[in-house]
């Protein structure tokens, strides 16, 4: 089962402390188990631009579509067996704590 | 066995009804289990031929499941380890726990969407659309149709015992739906018997079967609940307190009391004693205080002043009552001025005894609730005029609740 996992902030997460960030630790485990695929970090929402067509006019602004305290910091591309060791491997992450991990499995068109 | 939840979910209903089918005509094999398990098998094995070609419209075929109304009744003695990774999948904590529950109402104890619409509530259609979607979520989320690893049990067994609690409490607190606490015992076994040294499954199993020991005591004639000092303890089911007190007996470490094991104890001590007042509630305050610290429920803090009351005097309740008052999540409910009620009638001031009746009566949510906190009310009001009247002794009748009730626990 192939998962996006949106790494997104959270107002009630642990505060966060870059000693105890150990992303790398993280990339090794993944790297170990093979089922990291791809996956990156994300510019902040201010980088954003939010692209709509209405009545057949372009409308394109700054800022994010969705105004929240939360925002997606990053995503991770996962090729897990199924929900339990995509759960598994996502409460490993560093974000886990610090802010919260959205699991959204791929859906293909086939 | 198949690997996948609702491949496995549809055979086994179908291996169930196949042995309907073919035990009315043919009478129950030798080794039922097997046979089971066979037909099922061999049933997967074409599912799963099926699939291969059409795997959409599998999803739709398992939302049309067969409905088999006669599950519950063999489903004790068949297909334990199959039960075992229904129940863990139904369970899992990505699905909403109420989707948990009927899920596992479904597809465990083979209950019908409209017999669990009925138990919730809720509109057939608004169940059936609920049992579609964890159905689909199962599928489409990649939730693992199988028993879990040793590392993820601990904690998978507990939210599988949080929904069975539930499940026997639905079917418990309501007479028609003891199908319900039935199906939980039944379930409890299964897993007590897949996980014998979990303390906390063994101390479930002997709560409910303790609970449900005094099922054909707990009401009178009319329906009304009675209080457990009211029920005639001949009618408790002595055969399930007995396995209910040999579940608890190898316990010891009393530093790893769980949740379901204080409950357990509490209830142990009322089936203990022969008769009312033999009751050691010292023990009970003992383990209420333990489980203030567990489940910070006012409901709970309420059933602890009760317990107070009993082995101590109802002043000692009151004064513990009247701090209580202060909690707003006690703010709605009768049950805060109805334990109140029934400590001022046991500390003989019936008049304020029946104010706080009435008082709960308002507040109280169900009509059966309503009228027996009404007819209390009337009867400490006569007690109140006899009393003026003779001055009599105090009266330390009964007029605990059963054991849902804080008034009673």
């Amino acid at each position: 089962m192939r998962y996006v996992m949106f790494v997104a902030t959270d107002p009630e997460g642990d505060p966060y402390s870059a000693e105890d960030d150990r992303i790398e630790d993280w990339g090794k485990e993944v790297g170990e188990r093979g089922v990291w695929v791809d996956g990156n970090r994300l510019r902040p929402v201010e980088d954003a631009t939010t692209v709509r067509v209405r009545n057949g006019e372009l409308l394109v602004t700054d800022g994010p579509f969705t105004e929240s305290k939360e925002w997606i910091a990053g995503y991770d591309v996962l090729e897990c067996a199924d929900l339990d060791e995509a759960i598994e491997v996502a409460s490993k992450h560093p974000m886990a704590r610090f802010g919260r991990l959205e699991l959204r499995p791929v859906w293909p068109f086939d | 066995m198949t690997g996948d939840w609702a491949v496995a979910e549809d055979c086994v209903q179908d291996a169930f009804a196949s042995a309907l089918v073919a035990w009315r005509s043919d009478g129950v094999p030798d080794r039922p289990a097997a046979w089971l398990y066979t037909v099922a098998r061999n049933k997967a094995r074409d599912r799963l031929r099926r699939i291969i070609v059409e795997r959409e419209k599998l999803r739709d075929i398992a939302d049309l499941a067969v409905q088999v109304d006669e599950f519950p009744e063999i489903d004790e003695t068949t297909l334990p380890d199959e039960q075992l990774r229904l129940l863990f999948t139904c369970c899992h904590p990505a699905l909403a726990l109420p989707n948990r529950v009927a899920l596992t109402l479904r597809a465990v104890a083979g209950l019908t969407t409209g017999e669990i619409a009925s138990a919730f509530f809720v509109q057939e259609s608004t169940m059936a659309r609920r049992l579609v979607r964890a159905r689909q979520k199962i599928t489409n989320a990649g939730i693992p149709y199988r028993i879990p690893t040793a590392d993820l049990l601990p904690e998978r067994l507990e939210g599988v015992l949080a929904v069975l609690y539930l499940l026997f409490n639905q079917g418990y607190s309501d007479a028609s739906r003891t199908d319900l606490a039935d199906a939980a015992i039944r379930m409890t076994r299964n897993v007590v018997r897949f996980a014998p040294s979990t303390d906390e499954a063994r101390c479930l199993l002997s709560l409910m079967l303790l609970q449900s020991s005094r099922r054909a005591a707990r009401r009178d004639k009319d329906g009304q609940q009675l209080t457990l000092e009211n029920q005639d303890r001949s009618r408790w089911d002595r055969q399930s307190i007995d396995e209910a007190l040999k579940l608890l007996a190898p316990l010891t470490p009393v530093n790893k009391r769980g949740f379901y094991r204080i409950q357990a104890e509490i209830a142990a001590c009322h089936a203990r004693a022969p008769s009312p007042g033999a009751t050691d509630w010292r023990q009970i305050v003992h383990l209420y205080d333990v489980l203030v610290t567990m489940s910070p429920s006012p409901v709970v803090a309420v059933s602890r002043a009760i317990a107070v009351g009993m082995a101590t005097g109802p002043e000692a309740a009151l004064a513990i009552l009247e701090d209580l008052d202060a909690d707003p999540r006690l703010s709605t409910s009768h049950l805060l001025p109805a334990a109140r009620a029934d400590m001022l009638v046991r500390a003989g001031r019936h008049v304020e005894a029946a104010t706080a009746f009435g008082f709960a009566a308002q507040r109280a949510t169900s009509d059966l609730d309503r009228q027996q906190l009404l007819r209390e009310a009337a009867a400490a009001m006569r007690h109140s005029v006899t009393a003026k009247l003779a001055l009599p002794e105090t009266d330390t009748s009964t007029r605990k609740k059963d054991d849902d009730d804080p008034r009673t626990r």
